[in-house]
C-alpha cells in the first residue's frame, strides 16, 4: 500500500501545483533584443499582483494594459514588469507580494484594495522598496508606514457621461444595471450613472441589480435577462463577470455602457460606449516620484480631467450626433466643475 | 411594492430564469447521484465542470460547431470522472481530499488552458434556442417551457431517464447494491469495482455536460473560473434531493427560482439591501436541507473504501 499512498500524494501534489501555476500565472514580459546603449542603466522594475485575469475586459486588464502602454512609451530596456494574476486568495496575494519585494523590484503593485491589510505587514519589512495598492487612498501614513502609494479612479464621472448616453437612447425610460457587490468601485460608478440619467431624464427609472459576486456570469447573466423583461433598452454593468450580461444585451439587441476596460470586442454591434482606465497617468506619476526618492506617502486619482478616464465611443455604433455632443457636453461640464457626478 | 411581485411579467420572468439557471446544476446533481449511490463522493464536481466549459468553448469556437463542442465536452468528463475514479476506487485514496484535489486541477488547467489558448474572453455562437412547434404558441406557458435551447431541454429529460435506470433495471441495483452494501453486492458477483468506475465515470460526462451547458448554450463566454462553485451547490443539492433524479429536480429548480426572485426584488427595487436579496437563495438551500435530510437515507457506504474481505 505504501507506493500507492505515495503515488496519490504525488499526484495531489501536481493538482495543486496545475491549479497554482493556473490560477495565477506568473510571467514575464519578454524584452526583444534591445541594441546595446550607451549608457547602460538599470531598467526600472515593477511587479503588480492582480486579483482576476489580465484579460478579463475589466479592472485587471485596464492594470496590463498601463504597464505594457508605459513599457512601449519608455523601451524594454528602460522599463521591465511581471505580474501574477488571477489572486482571489488574498493569502496567496501576499506570498505573492512578499516574494517581488524580496527580489528587488522598484514597485510592487497589489492591485486590490483587499490586500490593504497584507500591505501593511509586508511593506515595514522591505523599507527600499515602493508599494502601490487600490483602488483606495489609505496609503497607511497613519500608521508609520512611509512607502506605499495609493490610486483610485473618480469612476463615478465616466459613470455619469454613461448615464447621459443611455437616457436619451433610451426609449423605454428604463435602464438595467448589473453590478458585483455594492462597494467601492462599482457602487461609485453605478452612482454616478444613476446621477448622469436621472440629470438628463428625471422620469426615467434606473433598476439595480447587484449579484453579490464578481465571478458569477451565469447569474450576470440572467440579472440582464431580468432588466430586459422588465422593459429595460439600455444597460450597463461593472466588474469582470458582466460578460455574461453582455451576451444578454447582444441577443436582445439592447444597448450596453461598458466601463473600466473597453469591451467593444463582445459585442461591436450593441457597445455604445466604454469608460477606460488609464493608469499609466497615475503610474507615470509614481515612477517619477521613486527615481526622485519619494517612496510612499501619497495617493493619486485618474478621473476625466488628467485623461486618466477615457470616454471611448465604439466606431461602429452608429451613436446620433445630438447624444454624442451631450456626451461630450458632461465630460467637459464635470472637468470645468460645473457637473457633479455625485449627488 | 410587495404585490409588484405577482404581476404575470414577473412570475413568467421567475419561472423563464429559475428553468434556465437550473439546466447546468440538473446536469451535475444527475451524475453526481449515481456516483453516490455507489458510494463514491466526487468533490471534483465544479473542477470537472470548468473543464467541461472550456473543451466545449474551444472546441465550438474553433470549428464553429457546438456539437462537436458538445461532444469535447463529454469526452473530457469522461476522463476526468476516470480520473477521480482511478484515485478513489483503484487507489483507494480519500474521497473528499482527492474531489478537492480534482477540483483545483480543473480549475487550473482551464484557466492556464484558456490562458494559452484563447488569451481574452471571446464569444461563440452555441445551442440556439429551439422552438416546440405548437406548444411554444401557447400564450403564457409557451415561451417559459417550449422555447430554450437543446441542452436545457436535455437536462429535463434526464430526470425520468435517470429514474428508470436507477429503479427500473438492473444495472440500477446494482449501483444501489454497491452504495449500501459492497460486501453483499460483491459476495453476490456483483464487481463493484466495475459499477464504481461506471458511475464516477457517468457522473463526469455528466458535470462536463453541465459546464457545457453554459459556455456553449447558456452563456456562450468563457472566463477564469466560470461556474464560480456551481458544482459545490450541486454537491449540496445531492444531498437535498435525497439522491432522487425527482429530487434534484425540485433542489435545481428551487435554488434556481429563489435566485431568479431575489434579481426581480432587486429589479423592482423593493427595500431589502441586495445583500440579503442575494443570500436568500443559499439560506432557504441550508433550511431546507435541514429539514429535507432527516427523512431520507444516504448510502451507508457513501465514502467507504471498500476492501474485499473486510465487510
Amino acid at each position: 500500500m505504501k507506493k500507492v499512498t505515495i503515488f496519490v500524494s504525488l499526484l495531489l501534489v501536481a493538482a495543486f501545483l496545475l491549479a497554482a501555476c493556473g490560477g495565477g500565472a506568473t510571467e514575464t514580459t519578454e524584452a526583444p533584443e534591445a541594441p546595446p546603449t550607451e549608457v547602460a542603466a538599470e531598467p526600472f522594475k515593477v511587479a503588480v499582483v492582480m486579483p482576476s485575469s489580465i484579460s478579463d475586459l475589466a479592472f485587471s486588464q485596464s492594470m496590463y494594459d498601463a504597464l505594457v502602454a508605459i513599457q512601449n512609451e519608455m523601451g524594454a530596456e528602460n522599463f521591465e514588469f511581471v505580474y501574477t494574476d488571477g489572486m482571489f486568495v488574498v493569502d496567496d496575494a501576499a506570498a505573492a507580494i512578499r516574494d517581488y519585494a524580496s527580489q528587488g523590484y522598484n514597485l510592487v503593485i497589489a492591485h486590490g484594495s483587499q490586500y490593504g491589510s497584507s500591505l501593511v505587514e509586508i511593506a515595514p519589512d522591505f523599507p527600499e522598496t515602493s508599494f502601490a495598492h487600490g483602488t483606495t487612498v489609505d496609503t497607511f501614513t497613519d500608521q508609520g508606514i512611509t512607502n506605499v502609494f495609493a490610486y483610485e479612479a473618480r469612476s463615478e464621472e465616466g459613470g455619469y457621461v454613461n448615464g447621459v448616453m443611455a437616457a436619451l437612447l433610451s426609449a423605454s425610460n428604463i435602464i438595467g444595471v448589473v453590478g458585483p457587490i455594492e462597494t467601492g468601485d462599482a457602487k461609485l460608478y453605478v452612482d454616478g450613472f444613476k446621477a448622469g440619467v436621472l440629470a438628463t431624464k428625471p422620469d426615467a427609472q434606473v433598476n439595480v441589480n447587484w449579484t453579490g459576486s464578481f465571478s458569477d456570469v451565469a447569474l450576470a447573466s440572467e440579472a440582464a435577462q431580468t432588466h430586459v423583461n422588465a422593459g429595460a433598452d439600455a444597460l450597463t454593468g461593472t466588474a469582470q463577470m458582466v460578460v455574461g450580461a453582455v451576451g444578454v444585451a447582444k441577443e436582445k439587441g439592447v444597448a450596453w455602457f461598458a466601463t473600466q476596460s473597453n469591451q467593444e470586442s463582445l459585442a461591436p454591434e450593441i457597445v455604445v460606449a466604454s469608460q477606460v482606465y488609464k493608469w499609466d497617468v497615475v503610474l507615470k506619476q509614481i515612477i517619477d516620484l521613486i527615481n526622485q526618492g519619494t517612496l510612499g506617502g501619497q495617493s493619486f486619482v485618474i478621473d476625466l480631467e488628467n485623461k486618466g478616464e477615457v470616454i471611448e465611443y465604439n466606431a461602429g455604433y452608429a451613436l446620433p450626433e445630438d447624444v454624442k455632443a451631450a456626451a461630450e457636453a458632461a465630460i467637459q461640464g464635470i472637468i470645468d466643475g460645473t457637473i457633479t457626478p455625485l449627488p | 411594492m410587495i404585490s409588484d411581485l405577482f404581476t404575470p411579467m414577473v412570475i413568467i420572468g421567475i419561472l423563464a430564469s429559475g428553468i434556465r439557471l437550473a439546466t447546468p446544476y440538473l446536469y451535475a446533481t444527475i451524475g453526481e447521484t449515481f456516483g453516490q449511490l455507489s458510494g463514491v463522493l466526487n468533490l471534483g464536481v465544479d473542477g470537472i465542470m470548468l473543464m467541461g466549459a472550456f473543451s466545449g468553448f474551444y472546441v465550438t469556437y474553433m470549428t464553429d460547431n457546438y456539437w462537436l463542442g458538445l461532444l469535447a465536452a463529454i469526452l473530457t468528463g469522461a476522463l476526468m470522472g476516470l480520473m477521480m475514479a482511478f484515485i478513489s476506487v483503484t487507489l483507494k485514496s480519500e474521497q473528499g481530499i482527492s474531489g478537492i484535489g480534482l477540483y483545483l486541477f480543473g480549475l487550473g488547467l482551464s484557466d492556464l488552458l484558456f490562458q494559452v489558448s484563447l488569451g481574452t474572453v471571446k464569444t461563440v455562437s452555441g445551442f440556439p434556442p429551439i422552438d416546440i412547434p405548437i406548444l411554444s404558441d401557447i400564450p403564457v406557458i409557451g415561451p417559459i417551457f417550449f422555447q430554450q435551447n437543446l441542452l436545457v431541454y436535455g437536462a429535463y429529460l434526464m430526470v425520468p431517464i435517470a429514474t428508470f435506470i436507477l429503479n427500473k433495471t438492473t444495472w440500477g441495483l446494482k449501483i444501489k447494491s454497491v452504495g449500501q452494501n459492497p460486501a453483499a453486492a460483491d459476495a453476490l458477483g456483483v464487481s463493484v469495482t466495475a459499477v464504481r468506475y461506471a458511475t464516477v465515470t457517468l457522473g463526469g460526462i455528466f458535470s462536463g455536460v453541465a459546464g457545457a451547458s453554459l459556455s456553449i448554450a447558456l452563456l456562450n463566454v468563457f472566463q477564469q473560473n466560470l461556474t464560480s462553485g456551481m458544482g459545490f451547490i450541486a454537491v449540496a443539492l445531492v444531498y437535498f434531493g435525497g439522491w432522487r433524479p425527482i429530487g434534484m429536480l425540485w433542489g435545481s429548480l428551487l435554488f434556481s427560482s429563489v435566485n431568479a426572485l431575489q434579481l426581480w426584488v432587486q429589479t423592482l427595487g423593493l427595500p431589502i439591501p441586495s445583500d440579503f436579496a442575494t443570500m436568500m437563495p443559499y439560506v432557504l438551500t441550508i433550511l431546507a436541507l435541514i429539514f429535507a435530510v432527516r427523512k431520507v437515507s444516504v448510502p451507508a457506504a457513501l465514502t467507504k473504501i471498500f476492501e474485499r474481505g473486510e465487510g
